[in-house]
């Protein structure tokens, strides 16, 4: 057992938030049992349809996504959602998202009379309010953190936007406002072109970077907030092996998300998994918990 | 539990400048496969699997055929006998089988599923009605032939059967021949435009979608499609409830 700011996982890998739906897709490939955790795709308080198609685009090492977070609110995922999830021995993340502090504040009341083990904050919209992104504003950030702390006892996690000249900043305004601990990172803004068409080929213009080609950078912001924040930190970002995923327990992380990778192979996250074990046995390492942030700089 | 297949090889054949036959050993698959339904096959170094439909399966022989296009296609189409193709499948929601007197619609390299799809059918009457852009691009004619009752090829600019759209032999066909559904898959203003002369002649349609894929089995909802079911609004996703979906919910007025 691990514990990740009062979340006791069996297990570091976690299957992360959009890429996993609410698990129902992979229970048929194995047992989600098997999960440390599912952070489940990002809920909104009411239904949304998402963006226009093509939502998707293939880069090199990785893919762009404009999905636009459809979600069938967060009363359906009360509803019926979570008594699926409740029949596997696996902690169960609800992923929120809102335009608004009311959004994620009815949210924050809504979960915390429902059968989940813990929030993960996602803060990569906008406030409609103001247009500022809450995620790229360590003053708006850490208030919302606090005002959803406020209102939801069991561990909450702010899930950080690489989109920002300080991801440092952030980290440690989520943890004054009282998060139990950060994971990072969410996908990078990009946008691929239609050279032909001379238009961008997501019909929503841009899209999230995610898969391998960001691991580089998200090892490095993992680092930069290990080092400067005293809360767990689960790392993520074109994680596909166990030794993706030690890199980044190395770095900093105490547990990892396994995202784009269950695109190209159902059981990635079960590789994963297998492939922490064989790098501990090989490396005579008995438990986990001695490697987070065990990296010594040259 | 479901999982991915590795595939051997056993043949790749050519069937036009830009056309390929891929002919897997699936014996180990010992799912049912459903005519409509496709694999997500990992194509070289592409990172997304590329979705295929079965275009036949007989025997333990899984029958994919491909037009080369991107990166994907252009690696799958230099595999060789022997290798290992790694696929997951079969996907998705395949055609209603369950009917008596059917015709199938295809254009381009939307014939692929139709093939299957007559072979499974048990109907009275299977008739293909296929188009195709000029006489070099036409693919499978024999097979379709052994494999349907009546086979009409329209080709656009007359170089080979009918001259024109196929949706104007359709049209013709129909005026000559009930059928009981009638099946298609092509560039979608050609499948619209089979819908509405199905449904000037009531006759029920079924369309096979295509949409830019994530992970091939319903969890990213990348692949969605509106759909109007019972006056609502919904999106479908292309890769779980689909490919198949029924024409008069993707084409509501
Ligand atoms: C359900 C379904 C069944 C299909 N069956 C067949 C078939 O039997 N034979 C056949 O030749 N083609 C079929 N296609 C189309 C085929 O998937 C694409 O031609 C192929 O993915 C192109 O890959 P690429 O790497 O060569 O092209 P690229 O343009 O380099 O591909 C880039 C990305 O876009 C995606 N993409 C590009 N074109 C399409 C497309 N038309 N549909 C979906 N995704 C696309 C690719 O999968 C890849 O992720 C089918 C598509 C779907 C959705
Ligand atoms: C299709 C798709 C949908 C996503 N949806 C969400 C979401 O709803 N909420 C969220 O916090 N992150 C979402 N993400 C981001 C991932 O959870 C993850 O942070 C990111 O993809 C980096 O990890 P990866 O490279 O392993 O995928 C999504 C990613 C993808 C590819
Ligand atoms: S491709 Fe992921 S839901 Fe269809």
């Amino acid at each position: 057992m691990i514990n990740v700011g009062g979340l006791e996982l069996k297990n570091p890998v976690i299957a992360a938030s959009g890429t996993f739906g609410f698990g129902r897709e992979f229970s048929e490939y194995y047992d989600l049992g098997r999960l440390g955790g599912i952070s489940v795709k990002g809920l909104t308080l009411e239904p949304r349809m998402g963006n226009k198609t093509p939502r998707i685009c293939e880069t090199p090492s990785g893919i762009l996504n404009s999905v636009g977070l459809q979600n069938p609110g967060v009363h359906e995922f009360v509803r019926t959602e979570i008594p699926f999830l409740r029949q596997f021995d696996t902690k169960i993340i609800a992923n929120i998202a809102g335009n608004s502090f009311s959004d994620y504040e009815q949210m924050a009341e809504i979960l915390n009379d429902a059968d989940v083990d813990a929030i993960e904050l996602n803060v990569s919209c906008p406030n409609v309010k103001d247009g500022v992104v809450f995620g790229q504003d360590p003053q708006l950030l850490e208030k919302l953190t606090r005002s959803v702390k406020d209102r939801f006892e069991k561990p909450l996690f702010v899930k950080l936007t690489p989109n920002v000249t300080s991801i440092v900043d952030t980290a440690k305004a989520a943890e004054a406002g009282g998060a139990d601990g950060v994971s990072l990172i969410n996908t990078l803004l990009g946008m691929a072109i239609d050279i032909y068409r001379r238009r961008p080929v997501l019909a929503n213009n841009t899209g999230g970077l995610s898969g391998p080609c960001v691991k580089p950078v998200a090892v490095r912001m993992v680092h930069e907030v290990y080092r400067n924040v005293n809360i767990p930190v689960i790392g993520m970002g074109g994680i596909e092996t166990g030794e993706d995923a030690v890199e980044f327990i190395i770095a900093g992380a105490s547990c990892v998300m396994v995202g784009t990778a269950n695109f190209a192979d159902p059981l990635a996250c079960i590789k994963v998994i297998d492939g922490i074990e064989e790098y501990m046995e090989k490396m005579k390492i008995k438990d986990v918990r001695e490697l987070v942030g065990s990296l010594e700089f040259n | 539990m479901k999982t991915n297949y590795l595939c051997r090889v056993e043949e790749l054949k050519r069937l036009t400048d830009t056309i390929w036959l891929l002919e897997l050993d699936a014996s180990n698959i010992r799912e049912d496969i459903k005519p409509g339904q496709f694999f997500h096959v990992k194509c070289g170094e592409g990172y997304l699997r590329r979705p295929f439909s079965v275009c036949d399966f007989k025997d333990g022989m899984l029958r994919i055929a491909f037009e080369e296009k991107g990166r994907g296609t252009k690696a799958l189409a230099r595999v060789k006998q022997g290798e290992y193709v790694d696929v997951l499948g079969p996907l998705g929601n395949g055609f209603d089988i369950g009917y008596d007197r059917i015709c199938v619609v295809g254009g381009g390299i939307g014939v692929f599923p139709l093939l299957y799809l007559l072979n499974k059918s048990e109907g009275s009457r299977k008739d293909a009605v296929l188009g195709f852009l000029c006489k070099d691009k036409v693919v499978l004619e024999n097979e379709f032939e052994n494999s349907c009752d009546n086979l009409v090829i329209a080709c656009d600019d007359g170089s080979y059967g009918v001259r024109g759209f196929v949706t104007t032999a359709l049209e013709k066909h129909l005026e000559k021949h009930d059928f009981d559904i009638v099946y298609t898959c092509g560039p979608s203003i050609m499948m619209k435009k089979v819908y509405e002369i199905c449904k000037k002649h009531n006759i029920p349609c079924q369309v096979s979608l295509e949409e830019r894929m994530g992970c091939g089995i319903g969890a990213c909802l990348v692949c969605v499609c509106e759909v109007k079911k019972e006056n609502v609004l919904q999106n479908k996703r292309v890769c779980k409830d689909g490919p198949v979906m029924w024409a008069n919910e993707v084409y509501y007025d």
